[in-house]
């Protein structure tokens, strides 16, 4: 079978003009696939390379060396390190979801409307997504009250829940998420395993990053651990 | 990568320069980034911009970012016909499918151009308005431009428009010298999009005010945007604005994009020396 | 001031020297090849200050003969001080007859008026124009206002007309509305009242508008359309004197002056001065009368 990602000897450096061109060497050799409808969590301490090999697959950092080879539903097998800003700004509308550890949102829109927007930009009918917006924010646990107030102004914990429920709502097809349970207490952390695993169903393939044993454990088929840019070894987690 | 193969573009900008003064043939090498300057070392001509080329997709938000000087806002107007180009080749999809070089056709065209097919939100909105007209008066005159020629038709459209951007309708024949600078500013918006074109320019829109304002203004323009479905290239220093607004980002210094990408991309791995000092001296 | 004889023999047949008159005829005949071209011209001084009708009198002294018959009128009146100089001088300058009669008049230079008679194809009507860029109110730049008129830009005075109806509920331009000449230019018909500018279109008569102190002739030929800017649900509208009688005749039916006595009370007069003469004594010329929109 077709692998849904492979990842070859991929290199990635910063070079930094402004700080007399120093060169920092973030991820070396990373070799790696995954199947469709895997969940891979990727470990390591922080500085490890984690985030980057995120941003990588996304494109917000460019790759150096290396190819991802990349199994789109749009254009078939694609090379992510060489697709124009075009393929990857269609790849990311219909299929490729990024969840960064902080909410990132344009002030004074209010939190059942952010979590709502992607549905509604891909057509789905304004009242359906509000309603499926609140089911998800309610499953989550964010108090009712805040559903019409600005997440600028919310706590870390309830920010995140807007995260979350932004990048999963519209069931992408590919989803690389980073920390979704981290600053969440027990029962809401169960209710994102829970989430992310209904997507799972559905068939969405996800790379997550996590600190957190008791979510790789449960939420996780396999790890990748990085340690210093580099795969540390790849083993299967009992899920 | 600023271009594309790919077919499916609504303006695609190849050489586009403009020069003040007299250039000589080594004005455009000896200027740019790599020699800090836009100035000709011989002649004292002004290269604000030179060699711009970038493709602009349907739907898309292109942002351009650089300190004053590097020629953002002179590329828009360049593009918007407020200034006239020294050369280049602009194709614009809405206009005779692109196959016409728009630098190139008669003032008339451009016109028609400009109030059918294009908008343009100016940072100062007296550039924008005339304020010896009321606020409708303003709108009215993009719509008499394309030919509507009934009162009561163009104060509905006015008003409905008025409304889109939340600027109060009751107070539609104040002359916009009147308005506060946020209500100017959405006025502008409304005369801009008030014949439903393709393609927005906006330049500095937020800049000078207040920050409460200019969030709405961002979201105004975001709805205008996702509901709509306007292309638009955005002209800004604030690279908040740019990462709330737009797609793909070009960097300019000293009239040349040094830099073009994927908005998160240039905002995170920064390439070229000058977009990381850009990016470093964020807040 | 120009009293001797020997005065009118020292100068050239009309005042002005055959050459500058040849040159205002071409343009003239240029501005009638263009209809509502302000066409520039030479404009030489005359021994009267610009502003009071040096246009007029430029375009009358090029364009008249000694068997033209001459007339001038001033707001409708023959008789205002500014007719009678004027009148004298062309009379010094010329040897033409003049006269009041509107019917045999071959010339007729006007200030602010259209006679109310209906002029024939054997006359020639001069205005005096003050101003001769209908977009000066709009646009202060007289090469912009140029390339407006270039190329047909006119939005600027129609959204005037837009905020004039939007401030007054009705369009407040009462003299020198803005008119389109053969659907392109787009050009004041001097300050006229609104009442007069109907007449402007198809009608027999060549108008010329000169404009002295600005330099610029425009012309409306015979039998050329000439429409008022309206839109499509407010319509152009003359002035109303419904049930209004001249005090004088008893007439009905012209654009009436409105007097004001010691005591406070309004009568109207007709403003036409040889057209009340007439109608005093029963004559009642043709004339051309518009109708409002219902």
């Amino acid at each position: 079978m077709n692998p849904f990602l492979e990842v070859i000897n991929l290199r990635k450096e910063f070079f930094l003009h402004i700080l007399n061109d120093k060169k920092i060497d973030a991820l070396e050799d990373i070799n790696f696939s995954m199947n469709h409808g895997e969940i891979i969590g990727l470990t390591g301490k922080s500085g490890s390379g984690k985030s980057s090999l995120m941003k990588c697959l996304y494109g917000t950092y460019l790759i150096n060396e290396g190819s991802v080879m990349y199994d789109s539903s749009q254009y078939g097998k694609i090379d992510l390190a060489k697709a124009t800003e075009h393929e990857i700004l269609r790849i990311r509308k219909k299929e490729l979801t990024y969840c960064s550890q902080f909410l990132q949102v344009i002030p004074r829109v209010p939190a059942l409307e952010i979590v709502a927007e992607q549905l509604i930009a891909d057509g789905v009918d304004e009242g359906d997504a509000l309603e499926k917006a609140r089911s998800f924010l309610n499953r989550l646990g964010l108090p009712e009250e805040l559903w019409d107030a600005y997440p600028s102004t919310f706590s870390g914990g309830e920010q995140q829940r807007i995260n979350v429920a932004q990048a999963i709502i519209s069931e992408p097809r590919f989803l690389l998420i980073d920390e979704p349970t981290a600053s969440l207490d027990v029962r809401t952390k169960d209710v994102v395993i829970q989430m992310i695993l209904d997507l799972k169903k559905s068939g969405t393939s996800v790379i997550l990053i996590t600190h957190d044993a008791y979510t790789l454990a449960n939420l996780a088929d396999r790890e990748l651990k990085l340690t210093n840019g580099r795969i540390e070894e790849a083993e299967v987690a009992t899920a | 990568m600023v271009t594309d193969n790919s077919d499916n573009w609504l303006l695609r900008v190849r050489g586009l320069t403009k020069i003040y003064g007299d250039p000589i043939s080594n004005t455009i090498r000896y200027t740019g980034p790599k020699y800090g300057t836009n100035q000709c070392p011989e002649t004292d001509a002004i290269v604000a911009c030179a060699e711009i080329d970038f493709d602009l997709f349907h739907g898309e938000v292109l942002g351009v970012v650089g300190e004053s000087g590097s020629g953002k806002s002179t590329l828009v107007q360049l593009l918007y016909f407020d200034q006239e180009s020294t050369g280049g080749d602009v194709r614009f999809r809405g206009f005779e499918n692109g196959d016409v070089n728009l630098l190139t056709v008669s003032n008339q065209k451009k016109r028609y151009i400009r109030n059918h097919l294009m908008g343009m939100v100016y940072q100062n909105p007296r550039d924008g308005l005339n304020f010896k007209f009321s606020a409708g008066g303003n709108i009215a005159e993009k719509l008499l431009m394309a030919g509507e020629f009934h009162v009561g038709r163009i104060r509905d459209r006015s008003s409905s428009l008025l409304e889109r951007t939340e600027v109060p309708v009751p107070r539609m024949d104040n002359a916009p010298g009147s308005f506060s600078g946020g209500m100017q500013q959405r006025v502008q918006i409304s005369k801009a999009i008030a014949n439903n074109p393709p393609l927005l320019f906006l330049d500095e829109v937020t800049t000078g005010l207040d920050v409460s304002v200019q969030a709405k203004v961002l979201d105004l323009i975001r709805g205008l945007q996702r509901q709509l479905g306007i292309s638009m290239i955005v002209v800004s220093h604030d690279l908040s604005v740019i990462r709330m607004l737009t797609d793909r980002t070009m960097v300019l210094k000293n009239g040349r994009i040094v830099e073009a990408g994927l908005t998160d991309q240039i905002l995170q791995d920064p390439q070229h020396e000058y977009t990381q000092l850009l990016v470093s001296s964020l807040l | 001031m120009i009293e001797t004889e020997k005065f009118s023999r020292s100068y050239n047949y009309g005042f002005i020297d055959e050459s500058t008159k040849k040159e205002i005829r071409r343009k003239i005949l240029k501005a009638v090849a263009v209809p509502g071209y302000q066409v520039p011209y030479s404009s030489p001084e005359m021994p009267i200050s610009r502003g009071w009708g040096t246009g007029g009198l430029h375009a009358s002294l090029s364009l008249i003969g000694p068997d033209d018959v001459f007339k001038i009128i001033d707001q409708g009146s023959d008789a205002s001080v500014n007719a009678c100089n004027l009148r004298n001088f062309v009379r010094r300058m010329t040897d033409c007859r003049t006269t009041f009669d509107t019917a045999e008049a071959t010339i007729i230079q006007t200030r602010h008026r259209i006679t109310e008679e209906v002029l024939t194809d054997k006359q020639i009507i001069v205005f005096q124009v003050p101003q001769p860029e209908v977009l000066r109110s709009v646009e202060r730049y007289e090469f912009k206002t140029r390339q407006m008129h270039a190329e047909a830009d006119y939005a600027k005075m129609w959204v005037s007309l837009y905020e004039s109806y939007v401030k007054f509920g009705a369009i407040m331009q009462g003299a020198g509305y803005p008119v389109k000449v053969n659907k392109r230019y787009i050009m004041t018909p001097s300050p006229i009242p609104r009442w007069d500018v109907p007449n402007l279109s198809h009608s027999d008569t060549l108008h010329v508008f000169a404009a002295g102190r600005e330099k610029r002739i425009h012309c409306v030929p015979p039998h050329t359309l000439v429409e008022p800017l309206e839109f499509e649900d407010i319509k152009f509208m003359v002035e109303s004197f419904d049930g209004i009688q001249c005090s004088v005749t008893g007439g009905t039916d012209a654009f009436m002056d409105e007097i004001y006595e010691s005591d406070g009370d309004r009568k109207h007069t007709i403003n036409d001065s040889n057209f009340m003469d007439k109608v005093r004594v029963g004559i009642r010329p043709r004339q051309r009368l518009f109708k409002n929109p219902a």
